[in-house]
């Protein structure tokens, strides 16, 4: 299993590669990181654990624009 | 301390007759509190220009959460700058929205020291909401509440602050103990709450009886309204004295019932209970007389909601009785809910949306839950159910 700690990290380098390209949502990061790690290394437990750390840590916010997003924070 | 009142003619003419006003109210605020003032300048400037000069999203919260603030901001900073930032915080209000009068005093003092003192008991959500905070003011406010005990509630796409009726705190109805579960139900989901990860809000509402006093049928995405299988308990005794002292039974209360399942023959009420929807009706006419059974549970409903970017819907029954035994039931059918919507449902689409777009019988072959006779929307259709013939039929 990958632990949250290195799926936090393919999160935020995800995030600041669509940064001003595409608001990602909490799914959508989600999606992609069982994609990335494979259904035996990663899953919605997982991925809720790296949001939460993603975010506690300040490296991501999150935005409403119509819908709710993760995107890097304002000064990033 | 404002210096002047704002002139405020129009909102004025709010403050004629007989009634309480709103208007008054904020003039009170508006005395002690610069913001205040301004957002009375602003309320009269919107009802001059018939046109609100508010705008709303961005990046406002606290650190850590997705959802509890609201941002606003005025499009008229120049002219009403103590209210150019003027964000709305949802804060989680207790089950049944029970207070002590030294907390709500003690919430006033809190909201008086960082924002404009305004609030609005309570939002339609439920929560309690407070009105007009500056961006700088919303971590001193988080911190404020959270050292007593307040948590905010939700907003944007995640599940929004649960709400109930006060169920058997004060109601003899209520047939299971709606505050318990929403307290429990809110601890539980406390990662849904505050870390928004669906295509859009998802409203919990319970209701303790089929009176549903929350309006959850209307309000939320699912809701859990209390009900009973068993025979209504009748006090023919009791239910003798009404008539006696006037009640006319048949006008009021057998012509009355949506079956016809309920008879009085001068001297006994005779219910025929396999045909009472459970209207609540006459237990609601003679409750002395007449109480829900003693087999007490929940009907669990699915896809209301309130018309904001499609119309009005109603809920659909999705589980017809669960006996509340097991909340944790309920948790993992909410869970496999979200997850076939959030995989499929499309950006500010509600579950009730979803629904309709699918089709509720596609809808529960993906949640995994079989077809009941009681998910019919009206006597004599069955939108949901079908019957595949077999190859060989
Ligand atoms: S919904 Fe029913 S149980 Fe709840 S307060 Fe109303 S009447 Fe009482
Ligand atoms: S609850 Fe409603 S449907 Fe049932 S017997 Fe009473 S009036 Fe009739």
């Amino acid at each position: 299993m990958a632990t949250t700690t290195e799926v936090a990290e393919a999160m935020y380098a995800m995030v600041k590669e669509y940064h001003g390209k595409k608001n990602l949502k909490a799914l959508d990061l989600r999606k992609a990181m069982i994609e990335k790690f494979g259904d035996d290394n990663c899953d919605k437990k997982i991925c809720k654990g790296a949001i939460r750390e993603l975010i506690d840590s300040g490296k991501c916010t999150y935005s409403y624009v119509g819908g709710s997003y993760i995107v890097l924070p304002p000064e990033a | 301390m404002a210096e002047k009142l704002r002139a405020t003619p129009l909102l004025d003419e709010l403050e004629k007759g007989p009634w309480p006003s709103f208007v008054t109210e904020m003039k009170k605020s508006a005395a002690k509190n610069p913001m205040a003032n301004d957002q009375l300048g602003i309320l009269e400037h919107s009802y001059r220009d018939k046109i609100g000069h508010w705008k709303h999203g961005g990046l406002v919260g606290v650190m850590g959460y997705g959802g509890g603030v609201i941002g606003r901001y005025s499009d008229l900073p120049e002219e009403y700058p103590e209210c150019a930032e003027f964000h709305t915080i949802r804060v989680n209000q207790p089950a049944g929205w029970f207070y002590t009068s030294d907390v709500l005093r003690k919430l006033c003092d809190v909201w008086e020291k960082h924002g404009s003192g305004l609030t609005n008991m309570h939002g339609s959500t439920g929560d309690i909401i407070l009105l007009g905070a500056k961006t700088e003011a919303l971590e001193p406010v988080f911190s404020d509440l959270t050292e007593m005990g307040f948590d905010l509630g939700g907003s944007g796409s995640d599940v929004r602050t649960p709400s109930c009726c006060c169920g058997e705190s004060r109601c003899e109805w209520a047939c299971y103990d709606t505050m318990k579960f929403t307290h429990e139900l809110t601890q539980h989901f406390q990662d849904e709450l505050h870390r928004p990860a669906f295509p859009y809000k998802f409203k919990f509402k319970m209701a303790g009886c089929p009176n549903d006093c929350v309006a959850s049928v209307a309000r939320s995405d699912m809701s859990i309204i209390g009900t009973w299988r068993d025979n209504i308990q009748i006090d023919q005794k009791e239910v003798a004295a009404y008539v006696k002292n006037g009640l006319d039974i048949d006008a009021d209360v057998t012509s009355r019932c949506p079956t016809g399942c309920i008879k009085w023959d001068g001297k006994a009420l005779q219910i025929d209970n396999t045909n009472c929807v459970k209207c609540m009706h006459c237990i609601n006419t003679m409750p002395k007389g007449l109480a829900p059974g003693k087999d007490r549970g929940a009907t669990i409903l699915l896809g209301a909601k309130a018309p904001i970017i499609g119309g009005a819907l109603l809920a659909s029954v999705l589980v017809p009785f669960y006996d509340m035994e097991d909340a944790e039931d309920i948790y993992e059918l909410a869970e496999e809910i979200w997850d076939v919507w959030g995989e499929h449902g499309m950006n500010r689409e509600r579950v009730g949306e979803f629904i309709q777009r699918i089709g509720l019988g596609n809808f529960l072959e993906q949640i995994g839950l079989e077809p009941e006779p009681e998910m019919v929307m009206h006597p004599r259709t069955n939108p949901y159910i079908f019957f595949e013939l077999d190859e060989e039929g």
